[in-house]
């Protein structure tokens, strides 16, 4: 193997990234196993009720297997999992595979569209904070960005509903979504949840966007730039942003990260069916399955995400793409 | 995008003008309100085509602010707030942005101090070269490009076909202040300002790249402004010297003249650096520092930087280590420092062994082996006063406290000829030369024996540095304390050593007492970099560049 990687380190270095990653996932599964076992409370006796006679709990616990040494059932589950199944919601019965696919596509489909409008928008507004720094149009842009952080994304969602659902009905306030509907319709009901993500994530990336250019803009390179003549629109995006790569890639993807994982609110606001809703209700229920299934998947994207930032700026860096 | 009318060509002799210029900035000083200072005052100039103008001066005289002007542009926060930049007649100043834009990167063209910084490390070096042609509309990419190798040839870089698809990190430091000099010619401009571009370069590429800087001027018949804070550089470029002190001229005429019939005081006082008398020094019976057949590397067994090395160090002497950049001098501190342990060999300091890893070594080890760095501004905490940072060492190696301790950084205050004070100033407020000083008497507090000085002249100018230097010999005196003296600068080895080792790519080359070292026959090396160190001397360049032995490294 090693010989494969020898004079190019990218790939060596990307190579140790995924590797990583997936150590960092095992590592994960083994945390979040660990957790639901020191949950307080008893899932047979949570499923069976408080009026449960001893023999039905102790039988229950027989057929879900809940006797079995604790890393035997990891075993089991991480294997299952390695194959593509994710187990038996305890409350269902249900193959959990089955029932969470779908929701995942709908967060997934969902944050496609809040990261097809947020990540362009919020690095372009970085950019023109940066060429006008300072003045009228940068402070407007920051200060929209402070309120918009500042404010809780339960509120935005609220606000989103009552102007644009209620008073201008312009969208729907409930973001149904099924298997089947058309496209375009399914856009439309998305509308509202996805503007509400948006302006949650965009402070942060415009934020970040325009501290990592300006950082850069201090460099020489940039001063010969200005002395070559060139516009200054011209010196922030042929010289700045190149070199200002791997920070904005960072922090794009915490974001993206965070429009999957951190979702749970915005969906329960707008009823959406997705990954967040689905959690909420089994954590209630106490379905560990469950929990665990989705703990897991987040904590794919997570790492996932992840590692496409480090990818991402291995491959921005011209020394480690062209060594000496 | 060709554009015939880019760049008008105006008959007359002079080229560039400037009258009266005054340019300010506001200087925001701790603990001070903001206030203006004047950088450049009343300075007036005129360029004829073709001619070259050295301007010269300290650090703070004005002379980048002056080049830059000629472009129109103020370096942080700078601003021209008077006097006229006249290029091929035109006023640049009242153009507005859109007319310097014009005129920037097309006219005049800025070759800057560092290359390494000034290139984009993002793209490749030929996209950069020929970048402000294109932009002006001075040809297609394929002429452009076309120039670009030429002038790479003529610049005598290596393989100039394909130099141009490297990124900025794969070549070295003389090369690239060379292709910055390319890109500043491939516009074809009137006008080039060099500032101060071989002064980051080894002496020995400096010399390349002063060669080719000159024969490329001589081809192009460009015109130039040519800034540095080094004479003997100047003189070998230039047609005419001004001398610039605090934003002010203070001499303008001939090279010739000024280099050996200069008229006023300051620039006498210039022309004579460097007459630092300092007897040599016989060796004692035992050394207080010796280093025996130390071979040390990097990344574990990986890189060896340091080859059987071997030196001695007498009490209360002066041995100045040389050589270029990689050669292992800094290794060699550090491994005396016990910063980097070495893989064989061995060092005996008073009598004792040190122990080869820092975390071993006693507390006297440490108290009495100090040392001062290059950067001194960076080699203290910006946060903490001169009295906290000298009294540092006197609290942890002596428990000092209190009025005795205050007491004795009065005294090392004076000895530094700095005085009370600064007992309460913060770094930001004192000039690098201070800053220096203050890195020494904080160095001393420890009572040291040995103290390793790390390029410490080089980041100052020249009269600061002999003040400095003055200053460290005066000290061993008093003190009895030993220097090991890193530099690349052999006009300071001169100056101040008793003993000299010469390293080349990790071994030493050269080692005795200084005149030893000093007589000839020379090896190779030696003779390379003795011959490389600029004389201030009209013609001394072309003489040095036919009597070399063998090539410098390029860095």
């Amino acid at each position: 193997m090693k010989g494969a990687f020898r004079g190019s380190p990218v790939l060596k270095l990307v190579a140790q990234r995924i590797a990583l990653g997936i150590f960092l996932l095992f590592a994960v599964s083994v945390l979040i196993f660990a957790g639901t076992q020191i949950l307080p409370g008893d899932v047979a006796q949570s499923i069976l009720g408080q009026s449960a006679t001893p023999e039905a709990v102790a039988n229950l616990r027989q057929e879900l297997g809940l006797n079995d040494p604790a890393y035997m059932r990891y075993f089991q589950w991480v294997g299952g999992v390695l194959t593509g199944d994710l187990g038996k919601a305890l409350t269902t019965r249900q193959e959990i595979t089955v029932t969470l696919m779908p929701r995942l596509w709908n967060t997934l489909f969902l944050a496609f569209w809040a990261a097809a409008v947020s990540i362009p928008l919020s690095i372009i507004l970085g950019l023109i904070a940066v060429r006008f720094r300072n003045g009228p149009v940068d402070k407007a842009i920051s200060g929209f960005a402070l309120a918009s952080t500042s404010l809780p994304e339960f509120f935005i969602g609220y606000l989103l509903i009552l102007f644009l659902a209620v008073k201008l009905q312009w969208f729907p306030s409930i973001s149904t979504v099924y298997d089947g509907m058309p496209f375009l319709e399914k856009l439309k009901a998305i509308v509202l949840p996805v503007i509400a993500l948006v302006i949650v994530v965009l402070a942060h990336m415009m934020r970040m966007t325009r501290a990592a250019i300006l950082n850069v803009m201090q460099s020489a390179y940039i001063e010969t730039a200005e002395l070559k003549g060139l516009s200054a629109l011209d010196i922030i995006c042929k010289h700045a942003f190149p070199n200002a790569i791997a920070p904005i890639v960072n922090v794009v993807m915490l974001n993206m990260a965070y429009l999957v994982v951190g979702v749970v609110v915005i969906e329960v606001i707008f009823v959406y069916p997705g990954m967040g809703q689905y959690l909420v209700d089994h954590v209630v229920k106490r379905d560990v399955p469950v929990v665990q299934a989705v703990g897991l998947i987040f904590a794919a994207v997570y790492i996932g995400l992840n590692i496409v930032a480090d990818v991402a700026a291995i491959l921005a860096n011209p020394r480690l793409r062209h060594p000496k | 995008m060709a554009n015939g009318h880019a760049k008008p060509r105006h008959e007359s002799d002079v080229l560039l003008e400037i009258r009266n210029l005054k340019v300010e900035a506001t200087v925001y000083s701790p603990n001070e309100k903001p206030r203006d200072v004047t950088i450049v005052d009343g300075v007036s100039l005129a360029l004829k085509r073709g001619k070259v103008l050295g301007l010269i001066g300290e650090s703070g005289a004005g002379k980048s602010t002056i080049g830059l002007s000629a472009m129109g542009y103020g370096r942080g926060g700078v601003r021209i707030t008077g006097g006229e930049v006249l290029l091929n007649g035109r006023d640049i100043l009242q153009g507005g942005v859109k007319g310097l834009r014009k005129v920037r990167g097309s006219e005049v063209c800025y070759v800057a101090q560092s290359a390494a910084a000034a290139f984009n490390p993002a793209h490749r070096l030929m996209d950069q070269v020929v970048e402000a042609a294109l932009l002006h509309g001075l040809g297609t990419r394929a002429e452009a490009e076309k120039r670009a190798i030429a002038l790479f040839k003529k610049l005598r870089l290596p393989d100039a076909q394909k130099i141009g698809s490297r990124y900025p990190h794969q070549v070295s430091g003389g090369q690239l202040q060379r292709v910055m000099t390319a890109m500043a010619l491939c516009s074809e401009p009137d006008l080039i300002v060099f500032d101060e571009p071989t002064t980051a370069l080894d002496v020995t590429t400096q010399i390349d790249v002063l060669a080719a800087i000159k024969d490329a001027i001589r081809d192009t018949s460009v015109a130039a402004l040519y800034i540095t804070h080094d004479l003997a550089v100047v003189a070998q470029v230039s047609d005419e010297i001004m001398v610039l002190q605090d934003g002010k001229m203070v001499e303008h005429g001939e090279t010739r003249q000024v280099i050996e019939a200069p008229r006023m005081d300051y620039t006498k006082a210039l022309v004579s650096v460097r007459s630092i008398d300092h007897e040599e020094k016989n060796p004692a019976q035992e050394p207080l520092l010796s280093v025996r057949n130390i071979t040390a590397a990097y990344g574990g067994d990986a890189v060896k930087v340091l080859q059987h090395v071997s030196v001695d160090i007498h009490p209360g002497q002066t041995l100045a280590v040389v050589g270029e950049s990689g050669s292992g001098k800094s290794t060699l501190a550090r491994v005396i420092t016990g910063l980097l342990p070495p893989i064989a060999g061995s060092i005996t300091f008073a009598n004792r062994m040190l122990a080869p890893r820092l975390a071993d070594r006693s507390r006297d080890d440490l108290r009495e082996l100090q040392m001062i760095y290059q950067m001194a501004d960076v080699a203290m905490n910006p946060r903490q006063t001169v009295g906290t940072i000298i009294g540092r060492p006197l609290e942890f190696y002596f428990g000092m406290r209190g009025k005795e301790r205050d007491a004795r950084v009065g005294e090392l205050l004076d000895e530094i000829e700095m005085g009370k004070g600064f007992v309460h100033r913060y770094p930001a407020e004192l000039s690098g030369g201070q800053k220096q000083r203050v890195c020494i008497a904080r160095a001393l507090a420890a009572k040291p024996k040995l103290i390793i000085c790390d390029e410490v002249t080089s980041a100052l100018d020249p009269l600061v540095a002999d003040g400095i230097l003055k200053l460290l010999l005066r000290l061993q005196k008093f003190e009895d304390v030993a220097y090991l003296f890193i530099t690349h600068d052999l006009a300071t080895v001169k100056a101040i050593a008793d003993s000299i080792a010469v390293m080349y790519r990790g071994e030493v080359v050269r080692y005795g007492s200084k005149t030893q070292v000093l007589r000839p026959p020379f090896d190779a090396y030696t003779d390379l970099l003795l011959s490389s160190v600029p004389e201030m001397e009209v013609g001394w360049l072309e003489s040095a560049i036919k009597g070399r032995r063998m090539e410098s490294a390029g860095n």
